[in-house]
């Protein structure tokens, strides 16, 4: 009874995306696509840029998207669907624990994450020229779906904390610190100098998808060890989990 | 005797950083087919005693049974067995009319050609055929409640919890929503109804729980309720007043036998006019003769008489007080 409910809630999801697929579009690949247009292309052509930056900073928009694209699908839906519009009150009727609810918020985010990210792939390819070694695409692979999962784990815990009243700091105080804090423009190992944001960075999960990105895709360049970036997702993912779902239950029942 | 389709007993809740317990040990039982209402002023315990029962308050201390499931222990089941239609429109936006009915339905287990027909079936007896494909944030408030309504019914629930049903419809709309609840009652179908709507609630009920500060302070048919007020019937008198005046009419009235209270009722008297209300504890008819008669001996003439008898507001009052909330 409950994996029918489960996949239905789900099969939701998927319908109502299929549904808003411009903006879905809109939303995940806008942004990434400017960051490329201005960091590679534009100042890149005055030399204001080092040559192969675009190398560089094309698999840190992938960990990007694929963590901000899970994350934002959660969130802020949550935090309407939570208070004002109580729209998830149906789905918290239907034959299935609650706590199987924020699962399948998790999982949904998760797949979002992972087709935003793979959506970057073209348009990076199309914009700078990139040379990745084939053994390199498998672990990639497995770093997208870690960062889409970190997405989706977060965005949880996020939108079940964030009260309605507050949404307007969610981008000021969460969004924007996680956004240039994660190794997405600058390989970690970089920012010997530079100690303080160096700590600061290790403190975002998003540097490790970032470096395991960077790891598989472009080995030459300077970056931590592919077992770090695997280790710290993965336990970053169970932490948020646990902390989403607590919240979702703290939220949803009375 | 049928199987109870709600069971209550000794249900208390208390929120975090509350001072008292906003459901103070309240037990009922509610009959499979019936239709029972909560009674109550904003805030006296109505709406969490049904969010207990519906899965989404947890209860302190207590036991909550629908179906015969607890619903703490058993709460997937529960789920399953029950439907909510709420105060506050909560539709799914991201999705039209039809679908919101589909989805439902598919989360409950209904095979897809099963749910497509009973979609199409429900629409049309809730006349909303043509705003299938509308958008919940395009309708009326009746029609929201009617699409919560018909989705409510997509899985087949055996006990329907209705919050406050008719709250800010307009008069067609209501009549819609009562005329469906007697059909869902006709069905079988257990309904709790949530309402301080004094009329619904006589209107549509088979029994009556009258709840506040969290317990529950009577509970019988809407009939037997209004009898039980002490002073359950009326006679109305307005009289010009004698030479005398007005305050020893109204102490004669409160003397003569049968009459339990004497008040001024509103609006009713005319320049010149003094309008008396007497709570009777015997068949008003019976009083007619003496009080015409005690007022021509005071003097006074009769304008106007007439007989009533006590709503179930009178009843609510009495056990609730006139206190705002």
């Amino acid at each position: 009874m409950s994996g029918r409910a489960f996949l239905a809630v789900l099969r939701r999801d998927v319908y109502v995306t299929g549904r808003e697929l411009p903006s879905f579009l809109a939303q995940t690949l806008v942004q990434p696509f400017f960051f490329l247009l201005v960091f590679v292309v534009v100042l890149g052509r005055g030399g204001f840029v080092a040559e192969g930056y675009g190398e560089i900073m094309l698999p840190g928009l992938i960990a990007l998207n694929a963590m901000f694209g899970a994350l934002q699908s959660v969130t802020l839906p949550l935090v309407f669907e939570l208070s004002w519009t109580r729209e998830i009150d149906d789905r918290l009727l239907a034959p299935m624990p609650v706590w199987a609810v924020a699962v399948e918020k998790i999982v949904f985010a998760g797949l979002r994450g992972l087709l935003a990210s793979l959506l970057m792939v073209p348009i990076g390819l199309l914009m700078i020229d990139v040379h990745w070694p084939a053994d390199g695409l498998l672990p990639a692979f497995a770093m997208v779906v870690l960062g889409s999962l970190l997405g989706a784990a977060m965005g949880l815990t996020i939108g079940t904390a964030v009260p309605p009243r507050r949404i307007n700091i969610l981008f000021a105080v969460i969004f924007t610190p996680l956004l240039f804090t994660g190794s997405v423009q600058y390989p970690w190992l970089t920012l010997q100098d530079l100690r303080w944001f160096q700590v600061l960075s290790a403190l975002n999960p998003l540097t490790y998808v970032s470096e395991g990105l960077r790891a598989a895709l472009v080995p030459d360049v300077p970056h931590l060890p592919l077992w770090v970036c695997v280790v710290v997702p993965v336990l970053a993912i169970v932490l948020f989990t646990l902390l989403g779902i607590r919240g979702f239950l703290r939220r949803a029942l009375d | 005797m049928a199987k109870a389709a709600v069971e209550v007993v000794d249900l208390v809740k208390r929120y975090p950083k509350a001072k008292s317990n906003a459901v103070d040990g309240v037990s009922f039982e509610v009959e499979t087919g019936e239709v029972f209402g909560l009674l109550g002023p904003n805030g006296a315990g109505k709406t969490t005693t049904v969010g207990v029962l519906t899965t989404r308050v947890v209860p302190t201390s207590g036991v909550a049974r629908v179906a015969g499931l607890d619903v703490r222990a058993d709460a997937v089941a529960v789920c399953a067995r029950l439907a909510v239609v709420p105060q506050r429109q909560n539709l799914d936006r991201s999705l039209g009319v039809r679908d919101n009915l589909v989805f439902h339905a598919a989360y409950h287990g209904v095979g897809r050609a099963e749910r497509n027909r009973r979609a199409d079936t429900l629409l049309e007896r809730m006349g909303l055929s043509d705003k299938a494909k509308a958008i919940a944030d395009d309708l009326s408030g009746g029609q929201a409640q009617r699409v919560m309504i018909a989705r409510a019914l997509m899985h087949r629930p055996e006990v329907l919890f209705l919050d406050e049903p008719s709250t800010g419809l307009d008069p067609q709309a209501r009549l819609f929503v009562h005329d469906q609840i007697r059909s869902l009652r006709d069905e079988g179908i257990t309904v709790v109804l949530t309402t301080h709507d004094m009329d619904e609630a006589h209107k549509l009920s088979d029994r009556i729980g009258i709840v506040d500060h969290g317990t529950l302070l009577a509970l019988d048919t809407p009939d037997k309720l209004v009898r039980a007020l002490p002073g359950s019937a009326t006679v109305e008198v307005v009289a010009e007043p004698g030479p005398g005046g007005v305050e020893p009419l109204r102490v004669a009235l409160a003397g003569l036998d049968g009459v339990a209270r004497v008040e001024t009722p509103p609006g009713r008297a005319q320049p010149g006019t003094e309008a008396f209300r007497l709570s009777v504890t015997c068949e008003p008819s019976t009083l007619l003769a003496p009080v015409v008669d005690l007022l021509g001996r005071h003097g006074a003439g009769v304008r106007d008489v007439s007989l009533g008898e006590s709503t179930l507001e009178d009843v609510f009052i009495d056990l609730t007080g006139r206190d705002l909330r």
